[in-house]
């Protein structure tokens, strides 16, 4: 009898990180910034991108799974970049956060009591009710996206859209 | 009357950079540069041709740090910015400012696989400072300022433009004019935080064991003097990087040269045992550290930095001192107390007594010996430029650097090639000085086509090869670690080099025996009609020591090659 070999003991995967950056809105920045991370190896989890209240600027909201040292390490090299203003983690902060997800769940037209009841509980919207398939529009923290669609999984779903994490800094706090 | 005719965006350009000051261009022409090159010939500015593009930018980078000022390369699209490359990563790991000028396809063609095309600023995201892709040439004012600015100010670096031929052939109305810099994600750090600089003082104060360690922002800043004096009221030993070479003179009774794998057993005892570290724009390289979770583990560690990011990403510091490192060791200078070491430097005198730098006298000639002997003959005088490998690390450990920016060698990306065109980018900055370029067989292959170059210009460099006919580090490490099975390492079919000088027009000197060191070297100094290239035909199979293998702890250095097999190491490289 051959022994069977130990199961290997599951690391924790290391915990995600929220950052936010305020950047110059010129060419070349996104790519500047994504080298910052695939430089190491990281993979950005999220990303959203969008122009700030003084168009001259743009928001960048990423999330990342790293060690919280070699995150730090990142966003020091994040800040140094040239038309970056400044990039700050909010990791444990108390900031607001929120996403919106678009799911596509196949489904005859009478079986969906169930998957209407999820969504009346989460307070998703039916944004196209077809006869074969139906979009739900989620929002909320991506905690909460992450449960819906888990009770949705079971029910087929095709496809999904999420717009990544936004978050702002809460009070006179910096985001 | 005829109305005045608009400049082109190439004219507007070398204006521009005529209004930087600068001298010289290093450049190579081609198709999509050709406007920019056309509007050379009417400026005061001095083109320097060279033969490589990779060469170009190493002339600038040797004329950047002989001088402190921004050197500047022009060349073409495609293969002309790829050729740059290289020379972009080694200024920006040295912290060297250079600005690269590319020419470009004209711009609607970008992207579309144009003749000579290449995406030069994707390319070169990661080896620049910062970069710039022209579409509109009333912009060139402020592109221009800003990498100047750029290249120049914080920790220095290379920044890119590229420039498609439209802009640079076509008639622009913008002109020359004092930009107000915009650049609302970039500060200079100055002078340093007066709690840290307090705390630093008075840790360094109440420390017996201090040991200042120099890199090469101590070098950039010009911080030397403020150093020495810091030096002697503490009385710290000094220890240096490789390039913190020349910051502080190291010949000064308390500079125990320079530390890491090559260093001086000294100067690792020292940083072994002292009780507190300041490193002082250095940024504890694996070169410097060996194995970081046996380094300096119960010293007290101060961090003085022109660069935020390089607090924490090695070595946690007690205390990160933000600034400039000239301003923040003039703040710290006035609050120190007069240290109390006399035991500490005893023990740095005893280690430098029982463990000099030492090599064999018999058996050839030895690029140690050459090198003792251009130290003696030219008493820090000289500028020195060096390739990478053994040659490099002789010339680091037996040529003392007395001053600053008399030191320019290729440390965090281990360049080679480096030396020789650096020499002559060092030797268009100070036409008066002596430069020697001190290169291997090996490096000096990859650039040495520059001796049409200097040759032309009838600098008169003089280039010192250290001639082994091996990748000499590599041969060692293979002998050390690779139980001599040699890999790669042989340079078997290396040219006749003074035969390769004369070619040139250029002198050729040949050095085979320890008797003939002194005349000639003396010959070479004495030569000012052009470059002079001095061949030492050094013994074979010699090795450098002391030595940290990579990956090891300092208190593992080798003083002397060991009897035993060693472990493969297991440091990066």
């Amino acid at each position: 009898m051959s022994a069977a070999p130990a199961p290997a003991v599951e690391a924790a995967p290391p915990p995600i990180h929220t950052i936010s950056l305020f950047v110059n809105n010129k060419p070349g920045v996104l790519v500047r910034v994504a080298l910052t991370f695939s430089r190491r190896g990281f993979n950005i989890e999220s990303l959203v991108v969008s122009p700030a209240a003084e168009g001259r600027f743009s928001r960048m909201t990423m999330t990342c799974r790293g060690a919280a040292a070699d995150l730090d390490q990142v966003v020091r090299q994040l800040a140094k970049l040239v038309d970056v203003v400044h990039a700050i983690d909010h990791t444990g902060d108390q900031s607001y956060e929120v996403e919106i997800a678009l799911v596509k769940v196949e489904c005859p037209l009478d079986g969906r009591t169930q998957i209407l009841q999820i969504a009346e509980h989460y307070h998703a919207r039916v944004v196209d009710y077809g006869s074969e398939a139906l979009i739900l529009q989620l929002h909320g923290s991506s905690e909460k996206l992450d449960a819906c669609l888990e009770l949705l999984r079971p029910f087929g779903i095709s496809e999904l859209v999420r717009s990544g994490k936004l978050l702002m800094a809460r009070g006179r706090r910096v985001t | 009357m005829q109305a005045k005719r608009l400049p082109t965006g190439g004219e507007l350009l070398v204006r521009c950079l005529e209004r930087e000051g600068v001298e010289y261009i290093f450049g190579l022409s081609g198709g999509a540069a050709m406007p920019i090159f056309d509007a050379l010939v009417d400026s005061k500015i001095q083109l320097i041709l060279v033969r490589h593009e990779q060469g170009a930018t190493h002339m600038a980078d040797g004329y950047a740090r002989a001088t402190g000022r921004p050197g500047v390369v022009l060349v073409t699209s495609g293969p002309g910015a790829t050729n740059t490359v290289t020379g972009l990563l080694t200024a920006l790991m040295d912290s060297a400012p250079l600005v690269v000028i590319c020419g470009q396809t004209i711009t609607p063609m970008l992207g579309k696989d144009a003749f000579q095309e290449a995406d030069v600023t994707g390319i070169t995201y990661p080896v620049v400072k910062h970069s710039y892709l022209v579409k509109d040439a009333r912009e060139l004012p402020r592109v221009i300022r800003e990498a100047f600015y750029l290249a120049t100010s914080g920790r220095p670096g290379p920044v890119l433009i590229d420039v498609p031929k439209d802009i640079g052939q076509n008639p622009c109305a913008a002109e020359p004019a004092d930009v107000e810099l915009d650049l609302p994600g970039y500060s200079v750090p100055g002078r340093g935080d007066p709690t840290r600089i307090a705390e630093a003082a008075r840790y360094l104060s109440e420390a017996r064991r201090p040991l200042l360690y120099v890199g090469h922002g101590a070098v950039i800043s010009g911080a030397g003097k403020a150093i020495t004096t810091l030096a002697e009221k503490l009385r710290a030993p000094v220890v240096n990087t490789l390039l913190g070479k020349g910051a502080v003179d190291e010949t000064h009774p308390l500079h125990l040269g320079m530390m890491g794998m090559h260093g001086t057993a000294y100067a690792n005892k020292a940083v072994v045992d002292c009780d507190l570290i300041m490193a002082i724009g250095a940024r504890w390289d694996d070169r410097v550290t060996g194995r970081l979770s046996d380094f300096c583990t119960r010293a007290i560690k101060i961090h003085v930095d022109i660069d935020p990011a390089e607090f924490g990403k090695i070595v946690q510091p007690h205390v990160a001192i933000l600034g400039d490192a000239r301003l923040v060791i003039e703040d710290l200078v006035e609050q120190v107390e007069l240290g109390d070491t006399a035991e500490w430097l005893a023990l740095c005198a005893r280690w430098r007594r029982q463990y000099p730098l030492k090599y064999p006298k018999q058996g050839g000639l030895r690029a140690q010996h050459v090198l003792a002997r251009l130290d003696a003959l030219t008493q820090g005088d000289a500028i020195l430029t060096t390739d990478v490998g053994q040659h490099q690390m002789w010339a680091a450990q037996f040529c003392r650097t007395r001053r600053n920016r008399h030191w320019l060698s290729s440390g965090g990306a281990g360049t080679m090639g480096f030396g020789f065109p650096a020499a002559i980018g060092a030797q268009f900055a100070h036409p008066d000085r002596e430069v020697w370029a001190i290169v291997g067989d090996g490096g000096f292959q990859m650039t040495m086509n520059e001796l049409a170059t200097a040759q032309l210009h009838r600098l008169p460099v003089k280039v010192l090869i250290v001639n082994n006919n091996y990748l000499g580090m590599i041969r060692q490490w293979q002998e050390m670690f690779y139980d001599n099975r040699l890999s790669g390492a042989d340079l078997e079919g290396n040219p006749d080099f003074v035969k390769l000088a004369q070619a040139y027009g250029a002198k050729g000197l040949r050095i085979r025996r320890p008797a003939d060191v002194d005349r000639i070297l003396r010959e070479a100094r004495a030569w000012r009609g052009g470059p002079c290239v001095v061949v030492a035909e050094v013994v074979k199979e010699d090795n450098v020591f002391p030595m940290i293998p990579a990956g090891a702890s300092i208190a593992e250095m080798l003083i002397e090659k060991p009897r035993h097999r060693l472990a493969k190491p297991e440091g990066s490289t």
